[in-house]
């Protein structure tokens, strides 16, 4: 029943890899001018075109080409190459990501129109300017999509909605399923871009506006862009194959903060670290859906056993992760 | 009673249905709905609730709502949440079951984005049209971009419904309904939980969706004709007829069913998934994937392919999905396959609610000994040598299981076995 984690594929503002987000304490990285007002943790740069082939780099937005490097790390990581073919995956995921040139075309137009004729107005100039793959590049399951296509993984392929929340229930749902033996090995993750217009309005009243602070002492999200998938699998058919396990995930635990009292409330628990405690989100920003994960894969890194998180709006989770000792 | 089996052929719990509802283009709820299938009626028509000026295609399987009025239609979330309610509402009423419920809430939806009347009224307070000038007004107004709270119809029903833990908001496309049983089965398998709630609701009609559709050429553009447009297995079959609607059930345990005297409905008796590594938006044209989803869940039954009388179709009524579907059909069965029909030639392709609507018509033919037909058959494509169940309802005896294919863009794929009476 033990779960161990055999792989990790972590990016952020800290770099790519494991070594990279193991140093502690480590200095956040920042970008306060490219989005101001909004102080955002930029993407480590990396060369994805070398990564991922031509053809398929054009079908996807930022944050596919960074799920799928993300993913194909974390299969590498694991040496699960081999295992593909049999691999569940997992992803968390928000709403994809728009042609944000054509939305700002259009919204510097829009208000010149007659209220009556936006709907035709809008109707010929979505038809005529949006391009037709781009919708591929938006849906959210298409992360998921694009990693079974670049990487052959060609198990059970499943997506869920929803910020935070989801990026841990994808985990914790990974880890009930290897541990009842009906996923023999699986790929679980999220990635999320900041560096983005689109991705920002989504989340706008609950970003901290120009001065960057440290998670105890904002009320609000600094976001960063980042990817954190885990490889999963049974301790024992980890070590029959020369897996070498980095840590045993003992639990995954999610459940919603009642909301009875109505609008929640920023300033409460969700964004306040314990003392002693990485704060994560210090680190490499919010990383939303993949938030929960990378949380989970740093202190595994770290040699830490207990990890907590919060959802900006819902959801409250916690994991246990033990050192592995051979 | 002590002669029924509480455990399956691996020794898991039997996941039964103990209640059903739906709402598709032929009614508000299943009984509505199932008239209009088993009569062989058309649910799509003209887009009313929008301008569809200059649109490819014009049409659909509209479920509109007391909330729409013309040229401004519910936005996509709410439409989602209330579609979603209206069959899960049903499906616990016809269960016995009040909330709170203590088990898990899956629950196949589609990505909802802040839509254009919320973008221009952010536009509207905004100093500019920039990126930076949006996202400075949105922060001022956050009933604009709570429509784009991207699971919020989930946690709208799972807190109506008091589910347990973090409601699973799932999207694997046309797949998502299937995913949402195949997940709330597990969930009883693993024994987190005695009894789940499992469907789909889906409200992409919009008109931005509707365009992006259209550029992929995915869409039927059969204007002039929309009721005769969606014609899976036919010859002239030319893409999809999106449509709206929802599917829920309840599923419970066979023990925690019969211990509160439930009336037993039928049974999920398998799931099968797998992820296609061809292409974003085509099978594997050698059907391998899509037929391995098909003997997974077959095998995952326990019982011989032979039992299986009944194939509800994923049968989108493209040319490729048709095709490829009906040679993964033959691969699994042989020569002579089962009867075969595609009901969305009635009611659309319901996208992320089409997995549960098509799970809970399968346990209604199975139920009443009735298979609903494929319609627009003037012109059955003769190469698929398929039953498609032409034109009319099929009066059927002994037909115990069957299965419900759904198979994703991206690649998803799932297939659902279900059975009445075994």
């Amino acid at each position: 029943m033990t779960v161990a984690i055999t792989g990790l594929g972590l990016i952020s503002c800290l770099g790519e890899g494991r070594e990279a987000h193991s140093a502690w304490p480590a200095e956040p990285v920042l970008d306060e001018t490219g989005f101001a007002p909004f102080p955002i943790h930029p993407l480590t740069p990396l060369k994805l075109e070398d990564h991922i082939p031509r053809r398929e780099f054009r079908q996807m937005e930022g944050w596919q080409r960074l799920g799928t490097h993300a993913a194909g790390l974390a299969i590498a990581d694991a040496g699960a190459g081999a295992l593909v073919g049999q691999m569940d995956l997992m992803v968390a995921a928000g709403g994809g990501e728009r042609d944000t040139t054509l939305d700002a075309t259009l919204l510097a137009e829009i208000l010149t129109v007659a209220p009556s004729d936006r709907e035709a107005w809008l109707n010929r100039k979505l038809g005529e300017g949006l391009r037709p793959t781009l919708f591929l590049a938006q849906l959210s399951n298409l992360l998921a999509g694009s990693i079974s296509i670049l990487h052959n993984v060609a198990g059970s392929s499943r997506t869920f909605l929803g910020e935070e929340a989801a990026g841990a229930e994808a985990l914790r749902v990974a880890h009930a399923r290897v541990a009842d033996g009906t996923s023999r090995i699986m790929l679980v993750g999220a990635a999320w871009i900041a560096a983005r217009w689109d991705n920002l309005l989504t989340y706008a009243p609950w970003l901290q506006q120009n001065a960057w602070a440290p998670t105890a002492e904002r009320e609000k999200l600094v976001p960063g862009s980042g990817a954190a998938f885990l490889v999963l699998e049974k301790l024992d058919a980890a070590l029959a194959r020369g897996a070498r396990p980095l840590a045993l995930l003992e639990e995954v635990r999610t459940d919603m903060v009642p909301l009875d009292t109505g609008a929640p409330d920023v300033s409460a628990a969700p964004f306040q670290a314990p003392a002693g405690a990485l704060a994560v989100a210090d680190a490499t920003g919010h990383l939303m859906e993949a938030a929960f994960p990378m949380a989970v894969a740093m202190a595994a890194l770290a040699g830490k056993q207990h990890v907590t998180g919060f959802g900006h709006r819902h959801g409250h989770f916690a994991a246990t992760v033990k050192e592995y000792r051979a | 009673m002590k002669d029924i089996a509480l455990t399956d052929h691996l020794g898991r719990p039997r996941v039964v249905v103990t209640g059903m509802g739906m709402v598709t283009a032929l009614g508000l709820n299943l009984a509505e709905s199932w008239a209009g299938l088993t009569a062989g009626r058309s649910g799509v028509r003209d887009i009313t609730r929008f301008d569809t000026t200059g649109m490819r295609t014009r049409f659909g399987a509209c479920v509109d709502l007391p909330g729409d009025r013309p040229g401004r239609p519910l936005p996509a979330g709410e439409r989602v949440a209330t579609l979603g309610a209206m069959a899960f509402d049903e499906a616990l009423a016809q269960a016995g079951l009040t909330a709170p419920i203590a088990g898990p809430f899956c629950f196949g939806m589609p990505p909802i984005e802040i839509e254009w009347p919320a973008r221009t009224a952010i536009r509207e307070a905004a100093t500019g049209a920039d990126g930076m000038a949006m996202t400075l007004s949105a922060a001022e107004l956050p009933g604009q971009v709570a429509g784009g709270e991207l699971f919020s119809p989930a946690v709208v029903l799972a807190r109506r419904y008091g589910t347990r833990g973090i409601p699973q908001a799932v999207t694997t496309a046309c797949a998502s309904g299937g995913t949402a049983i195949q997940l709330a089965t597990e969930a009883l398998r693993r024994g987190e939980a005695s009894v789940a709630l499992a469907g789909g609701a889906e409200a992409s009609m919009t008109p931005e969706t509707l365009i992006r559709f259209a550029l992929l050429h995915a869409l039927s553009n059969r204007n002039d004709d929309p009721a005769a447009a969606s014609r899976p297995f036919s010859l002239s079959r030319d893409g999809f007829v999106m449509g709206d609607g929802a599917g829920a059930l309840v599923l419970e345990t066979m023990e925690h069913a019969l211990a509160r005297g439930a009336t037993v409905l039928g049974e999920i008796l398998g799931v099968g998934e797998r992820a296609d590594t061809f292409h974003r938006t085509r099978s594997s044209p050698d059907a391998v994937p899509v037929a391995g989803v098909m003997q997974d869940a077959i095998a995952d039954s326990g019982l011989p392919p032979e039992v299986f009388g009944y194939i509800n179709a994923h049968g989108t009524s493209t040319p490729e999905n048709d095709k490829t579907e009906a040679m993964a059909i033959h691969m699994v069965f042989g020569e002579v396959a089962p009867p075969t029909s595609s009901t969305k030639s009635m009611i659309g392709h319901t996208l992320s609610a089409a997995g549960a609507i098509e799970a809970v018509i399968c346990l209604m033919a199975l139920r009443d000994q009735l298979l609903p037909p494929t319609i627009n058959q003037d012109d059955t494509d003769p190469a698929l040598n398929l039953d498609v169940i032409p034109h009319q309802a099929r009066a059927v005896t002994g037909v115990k299981a069957a299965l419900s294919n759904s198979f994703g863009f991206g690649g998803q794929n799932v297939c659902v076995a279900l059975g009445v009476g075994l």
